[in-house]
């Protein structure tokens, strides 16, 4: 196939359809007798006080902001590490290595701030 | 060229004539025979599935001194198949109170984010799904829909187990992902590709990549470890606390597609392992990129080994509370991440020019005394931290 993306769509169509084979022939099969027993909440036998979507601890949501930033910035390192191995470079090598360099450091900087902070302790 | 050396194009070439003779045009048999292809491909890593129930159970057998399954066939080795039947014959309950779309679709993108992968793995030199140019960026985008169908069935489940559980593990994983992709930059760096292909093509030219970064090695292994959740980073577990996590209230065949990525997706990243820094489909021996059948073994061969490692750390390492495990991923793994790329970076901008023996040498002795100087700085704060311990020495006591 010349082009590769449709070939990936094609894929990721039969990779979501594969996995519904087996859920869908067991729904055939299997039995379906429900109770309100066996479809209440499982938690060890205990009856099931209050909402059950909780509230979380607000940590997580300060390990998504950070990771966030990281994960955005590494996306923009994915060029620099092709750039580095340019058959031509208009400059030299150890130049783009040494900008990547500093384009991390303000990264790592980022990173130092935050433990800095305080926002990476499990308080 | 014959049917030894590229057998896919053979195949293709016999169904295409056959199909356009039948009066077929031309790029419907295309997309016939490139969807056959699909379908064979996803069908044999679902047969691999099968084979790696019967593998964990019987090494993790092994690990714990027992014998595992041994009825069923030879060696126990039809055990996977009346487990299949089993599971798709069970009652399906969904909880009162679940999101039914969500709960359904969850198990549904769990094991199809672990197909996805399959695309982009090179097989043998010609025999691989697609050639992406951007295969390494796919397989960090196929990864985050893994995570997201474990949010989706934590969510959906109404139980607050699952909920806890989905929220440690997505907590986990993408912070596991930082240290992850920097180690995926470092094949890139090397190859100067992003093609899963380019990169075993690369390694076949000029050193296998564990040689020239071997902790990139390590660190790739250890967040791909983190990202399965398998032990010691299964946190969505805890049998004394939240019972089995986010896929506490699934039963029958939507636990068995749970349970049939996590064993793929743990042999995919040894695969993984294999072809990123162990030259995918080469080895020591000629013929590893001529003939595709030698080129899949020993690309399945890397994958059971890795799989096999990933399995002994999980069966020989205990569960790590989850504010220790962060820790070590920010105030550790994404530090020294960093100073590895920095470290790579600058050597293979300065020596990539050299013989290649002597450009081997430099990242090689770089690598390890990146490793003695962390070690080193993790010796002298071990043992700060022990001396802060031991100098307020209670004085209470008589």
């Amino acid at each position: 196939m010349q082009n590769p993306w449709v070939y990936l769509g094609l894929f990721l169509l039969v990779g979501i359809i594969i996995p519904i084979v087996p859920i869908a022939f067991s729904a055939l099969i299997a039995p379906r007798k429900p109770n309100p027993i066996k479809q209440s909440t499982y938690e060890c036998g205990i009856e099931t006080v209050g909402e059950s979507w909780v509230q979380f601890k607000a940590q997580y949501y300060v390990f998504a902001l950070v990771f966030l930033i990281f994960d955005v910035e590494t996306v923009f390192l994915f060029p620099w590490a092709l750039a580095l191995n340019a058959q031509n470079p208009a400059v030299l090598p150890a130049f783009i290595a040494i900008e990547g360099v500093i384009f991390i450091l303000i990264l790592v900087a980022g990173l130092v701030y935050t433990w800095r902070k305080g926002l990476l302790e499990w308080a | 060229m014959n049917f030894w050396t590229d057998p896919i194009k053979v195949i293709y070439d016999w169904l295409m004539i056959t199909l356009t003779g039948w009066g077929m045009s031309g790029w419907l048999a295309d997309v016939l025979i490139n969807l056959l292809g699909i379908i064979v491909l996803i069908t044999a890593a679902m047969v691999l599935d099968i084979l790696l129930v019967w593998v964990e159970r019987k090494v993790v057998a092994r690990f714990q001194d027992r014998l595992g399954p041994n009825r069923v066939g030879p060696f126990g080795l039809f055990q996977p198949f009346p487990d299949i039947i089993k599971l798709i014959i069970k009652e399906d309950i969904t909880p009162a109170g679940a999101d039914k779309v969500v709960f359904n679709l969850a198990p549904i993108l769990s094991l199809a984010s672990v197909i996805f992968l399959w695309a982009v793995i090179p097989l043998a030199a010609n025999v691989y799904g697609v050639d992406l140019n951007v295969a390494l960026l796919y397989l960090v985008a196929a990864g985050a829909i893994g995570t997201l169908s474990i949010i989706m069935a934590g969510w959906a489940s109404n139980n607050k187990y699952a909920l806890l559980g989905a929220y440690r593990m997505v907590a986990v994983m993408i912070s596991y992902e930082i240290p992850m992709i920097v180690a995926l930059l470092i094949p890139t760096l090397l190859a100067g590709t992003m093609s899963m292909k380019g990169i075993t093509l690369a390694q076949q030219d000029g050193l296998w990549f564990v040689v020239l970064s071997p902790l990139g090695m390590l660190l790739f292994l250890v967040a791909a470890i983190a990202e399965l959740g398998r032990a010691p980073f299964d946190l969505s577990e805890g049998e004394s606390e939240i019972v089995s996590g986010f896929h506490i209230e699934y039963s029958g065949m939507k636990f068995g597609l749970f349970y049939a990525g996590e064993l793929l997706h743990a042999f995919t990243f040894g695969a993984f392992v294999g072809i990123l820094f162990f030259g995918g489909w080469n080895w020591p021996l000629p013929w590893g990129d001529k003939y595709p059948l030698i080129g899949i073994f020993n690309v399945l061969a890397k994958g059971m080994f890795f799989y096999w490692v990933i399995m002994w750390v999980k069966y020989t390492v205990p569960r790590l509370r989850i504010d220790h495990m962060l820790a070590f991923n920010w105030k550790f793994l994404t530090p020294l991440a960093f100073a590895l790329l920095i470290v790579t970076a600058v050597v293979h901008a300065i020596f990539k020019d050299l013989p290649l023996w002597a450009y081997g040498l430099a990242m090689f002795l770089s690598n390890i005394l990146l490793g003695w100087a962390v070690l080193e700085i993790l010796r002298s704060n071990a043992r700060q931290e022990r001396a802060a311990e031991e100098t307020p020495a209670p004085a209470a006591q008589h």
